[in-house]
């Protein structure tokens, strides 16, 4: 056992750095930035944890992962102990570790972070993540015993991997349906390599698959079946197909060849490997970018074009600084690379010739008055339009649900945004033994609330096959 | 992966492919694509579903050799396997009751138009088949069509075999003689369904078109498909691939179609000098007199 913080332990106010590539070096190539910490580094800043008595931390995290818990094991040396504690609530620890927006979550709320520096849980989650994987000490979670009973998982994204590595836990039969040939979802096709080595990814799939989970790709959900066809054939059946869906903005030009979705880019840059020299599939390699929006989609996108060669690349944004959504390392990193930001501008037109994007015209913006969620809306100045010449605009607005299901599920409860209706804490929809979470539900949301909904399914999908008890509990409050 | 259950040229540069994939022969129907990759390293393309056999679990599409992914498979053999294979994707065509129907087609439109056609006999509907090639040795299924459709005529730019002309002075010349189809539908390149567009226009017909856009996922998620129809911004692999021929905007449509032309030439060069194209390529069965 660790000492508890009895009384005057001296506070460690220095948050350890991490390593990271230099800026200069990493814009032009697709390893991953952020190097990870050292196992010195790792020990300073696990000692840092007070160990509180009343972890805040833990409820700043959407699965309440076991923070003084791991850390304490990794302060005194005990990696397997750590991977152990931290797998039992966060089957991807190096995925979080990674991509967590932690500052709005477990860093937070940290009792470090009145005092300016909390502790860098996000990237201790990594260290003894990657360390336990170099070690080769992470066993997939034993299976129960079989109940006989199967459950079709569809997706196979954090929402869908998690839940069906419960649903392993607990001894069922898991088939995940997957539309495209690799899984993953965005772990795959979306975050870029430089932010999250795909091999990680892979590593997490393969562990599932080594429980026992059949996973079948290409086989698209309201297309190769529907979702009734599946849910005749099991137990029970999981959606959790995301929010693809890319928005565009309905502005002139915006058919014009060189304006595209991030997710296009992304996933020919991702998924179908155009970064690689030599691969197959061709992407834009622009001398200017302009990347609309300013989540961490936008960030993805504009480093990837700068990776890929542009001279210059811009983040337009319609709001301040202060709004950008993206997690705050991303824009940093962005920043150093040489990102340039365009705030309060929105772009209002697309120009080009012979049917090719030149150029994107942008008006200038001012923050209003704050809206009811205190949120200060952008107003348009009028005559302030000016023109930047540029040949690739890639548009990161958001995205929702693609309809397959939806079209060809016509009693499956659904919002006007496309969104599944599902229960907050059970993840039932109207439709008995038919669940789903993640971003299909919340719209697109984060990997950690997706594997949290993903989790919640999984418990609240045994519980029906043992009881075949169908009443959706009413959210407390 | 996928077995090839066969991979045979038709007539020079256009191929059939038949693969063993039950779960898109289980649910295909006609009108819709699938989605493949000839290998690891390969692009995602978009083929129509020719014919398919639920009972044998295999669906079949026609290709035309257009570029490097093309190419590549047309250079897979019969017995090998490919990586991916997607689908159904895209919704079914609306075969309903309408009276005559005129289908036209060329190149690959040829073969991705006879499921069509025959669901539109099945349907009750009296068919009439266009079919197009520059010249007679490009010809291919005709036959098919014939043991199928009502009508059958062919056009070559040549004249070499049926008359000469395209499917569009065809359709223009069954129209002057008063043909009153309840349906026209146009598959093939741009060309092709463009101007098909443009007679429905002035004749007022109901224009069905399958377009052809880039694609990568066929799920609605890279709106790479995107197309304008009637004003409205649709994506081709969910709110189609058939569209009212009237309102799309071709032009529109053409820009994006040539979106990668540069690099896809780049990739074909690449390719050739490192063999890759080279090697292999069976002769075919030469010239196809049909
Ligand atoms: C570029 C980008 C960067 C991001 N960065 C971060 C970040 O840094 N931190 C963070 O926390 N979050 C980030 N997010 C958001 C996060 O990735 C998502 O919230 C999360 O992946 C949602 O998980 P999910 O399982 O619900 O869906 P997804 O990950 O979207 O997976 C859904 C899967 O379902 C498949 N599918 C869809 N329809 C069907 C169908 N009909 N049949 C079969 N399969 C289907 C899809 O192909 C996909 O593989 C980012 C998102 C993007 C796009
Ligand atoms: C829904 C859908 C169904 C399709 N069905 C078929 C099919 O059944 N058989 C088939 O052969 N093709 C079909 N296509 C087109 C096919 O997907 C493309 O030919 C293929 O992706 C080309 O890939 P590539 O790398 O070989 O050629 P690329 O290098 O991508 O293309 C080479 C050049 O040829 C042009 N080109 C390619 N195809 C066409 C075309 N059909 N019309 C006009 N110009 C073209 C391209 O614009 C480009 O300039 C379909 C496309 C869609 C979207
Ligand atoms: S899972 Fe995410 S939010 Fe939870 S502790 Fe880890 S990094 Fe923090
Ligand atoms: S709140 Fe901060 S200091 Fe306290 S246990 Fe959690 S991580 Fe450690
Ligand atoms: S092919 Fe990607 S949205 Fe249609």
């Amino acid at each position: 056992m660790a000492e508890p913080p009895s009384g005057k332990k001296v506070i460690d106010l220095v948050r350890r750095p991490m390593p990271a590539q230099p800026a200069d070096e990493r814009s032009h190539n697709f390893t991953e930035v952020a190097l990870g910490y050292t196992l010195e580094l790792a020990s300073e800043e696990a000692r840092r944890c007070l160990d509180c008595k009343m972890p805040r931390c833990m409820d700043g995290c959407p699965v309440n992962v076991d923070i003084p818990g791991f850390i304490r094991e990794l302060a005194k040396g005990d990696l397997r102990g750590a991977i152990s504690t931290l797998r039992e609530h966060n089957l991807l620890p190096a995925v979080c570790g990674r991509v967590c927006p932690q500052e709005n979550q477990c860093e937070a709320v940290c009792n470090l972070v009145k005092r300016g520096a909390s502790v860098a849980i996000g990237r201790l989650e990594r260290f003894v993540a990657d360390a336990a994987a170099m070690d080769n000490m992470i066993e997939p979670p034993q299976p129960s015993p079989s109940t006989g009973k199967r459950v079709a998982v569809v997706g196979s994204g954090p929402a869908g991997l998690t839940c069906a590595c419960d649903l392993l836990r607990l001894g069922h039969q898991v088939t995940i349906y997957e539309a495209l040939h690799e899984p993953g979802g965005v772990l795959i096709y979306g975050i870029p390599e430089f932010r999250l080595p795909k091999h990680i990814v892979r590593r997490e799939i393969d562990q599932i698959r080594a429980m026992g989970a059949e996973i079948v790709c290409d086989f698209v959900v309201g297309q190769s079946a529907t979702l009734s066809e599946l849910r005749a054939q099991f137990d029970a059946v999981f959606v959790g197909t995301g929010a693809g869906l890319p928005w565009f903005m309905g502005i002139p030009g915006e058919n014009l060849v060189g304006v595209m979705s991030a997710n296009e880019y992304l996933t020919r840059v991702n998924l179908l490997k155009a970064y690689q020299t030599g691969a197959a599939t061709p992407v834009p390699k622009p001398r200017v970018a302009a990347v609309v929006g300013a989540g961490n989609v936008a960030m993805d996108a504009a480093r990837t074009a700068l990776r890929l060669g542009a001279k210059q690349v811009h983040i337009v944004y319609r709001r301040s600084r202060d709004e950008v959504p993206a997690r705050l390392e991303e824009v940093e990193h962005a920043e150093e690379e040489g990102i340039i930001f365009d705030f309060l501008t929105l772009p209002v037109a697309f120009g080009g010739e012979n049917g090719r994007l030149t150029t994107i015209t942008c008006q200038k913006q001012q923050l209003g008055e704050p809206d009811e969620r205190g949120r200060r809306s952008p107003v348009p100045i009028e005559g302030s339009e000016y023109d930047m010449p540029c040949d690739l605009v890639v548009m990161a607005i958001g995205q929702s649900p693609n309809p397959l299901i939806k079209n060809t599920t016509p009693d499956l409860q659904t919002s006007r945004r496309g969104t599944i209706s599902a229960d907050d804490k059970t993840g039932r929809t109207n439709l008995p033994g038919v669940f789903a979470g993640g971003d299909v539900v919340t719209g697109q949301a984060t990997v950690i609330l997706a594997m949290g909904a993903g989790r919640k399914a999984a418990a609240s999908i045994d519980d029906w096959l043992r009881t075949g008890e169908w009443a959706i509990v009413e959210a407390e409050g | 992966m996928y077995e090839i259950v066969e991979r045979r040229q038709l007539v020079p540069d256009h191929h059939v492919l038949t693969i063993h994939a039950p779960h898109v022969a289980n649910k295909v129907q006609p009108g819709q694509f699938v989605i493949l990759r000839s290998d690891e390293e390969g692009e995602r393309i978009p083929l129509s579903v020719a014919d398919f056999d639920r009972e044998a679990g295999t669906v079949t599409s026609v290709f035309l050799e257009a570029g490097a992914a093309t190419m590549k498979l047309a250079r897979l053999e019969t017995g090998g396997t490919i990586p991916t294979y997607m689908g159904p994707l895209g919704k079914a065509s609306e075969v309903e009751p309408c009276g005559t129907v005129v289908l036209m087609g060329g190149c690959y439109g040829i073969g991705a138009l006879y499921p069509i056609a025959r669901a539109h006999r099945a349907a009750g509907n009296r068919v009439i088949s266009i079919l197009e090639a520059h010249t007679q040795w490009l010809l291919y299924w005709t036959e098919r069509h014939q043991a199928i459709a009502d009508e059958v005529y062919v056009m070559t730019s040549d004249g070499t075999a049926g008359e000469r002309g395209l499917s569009f002075d065809k359709l223009t010349a069954l129209l002057d003689g008063g043909l009153a189809p309840g349906l026209v539908y146009a598959i093939g390149c741009t060309f092709l369904m463009s101007s098909a567009a443009k007679l429905a226009e002035e004749r007022d017909l109901n224009l069905k078109v399958a377009l052809n856009t880039v694609m990568v996922d066929g799920t609605g998620m890279c709106g790479g498909c995107r197309c304008s129809a009637g004003g409205e911004p649709k994506f081709a692999c969910v709110d189609g691939p058939e569209f009212d021929g009237r309102a799309v905007d071709w032009e529109g449509l053409m820009a994006r179609r040539r979106a990668y032309r540069p690099q896809e030439l780049a990739t074909m060069r690449r390719l050739d000098s490192s063999g890759k194209l080279a090697s292999s390529k069976p002769a075919g069965k030469g010239p196809h007199h049909g």
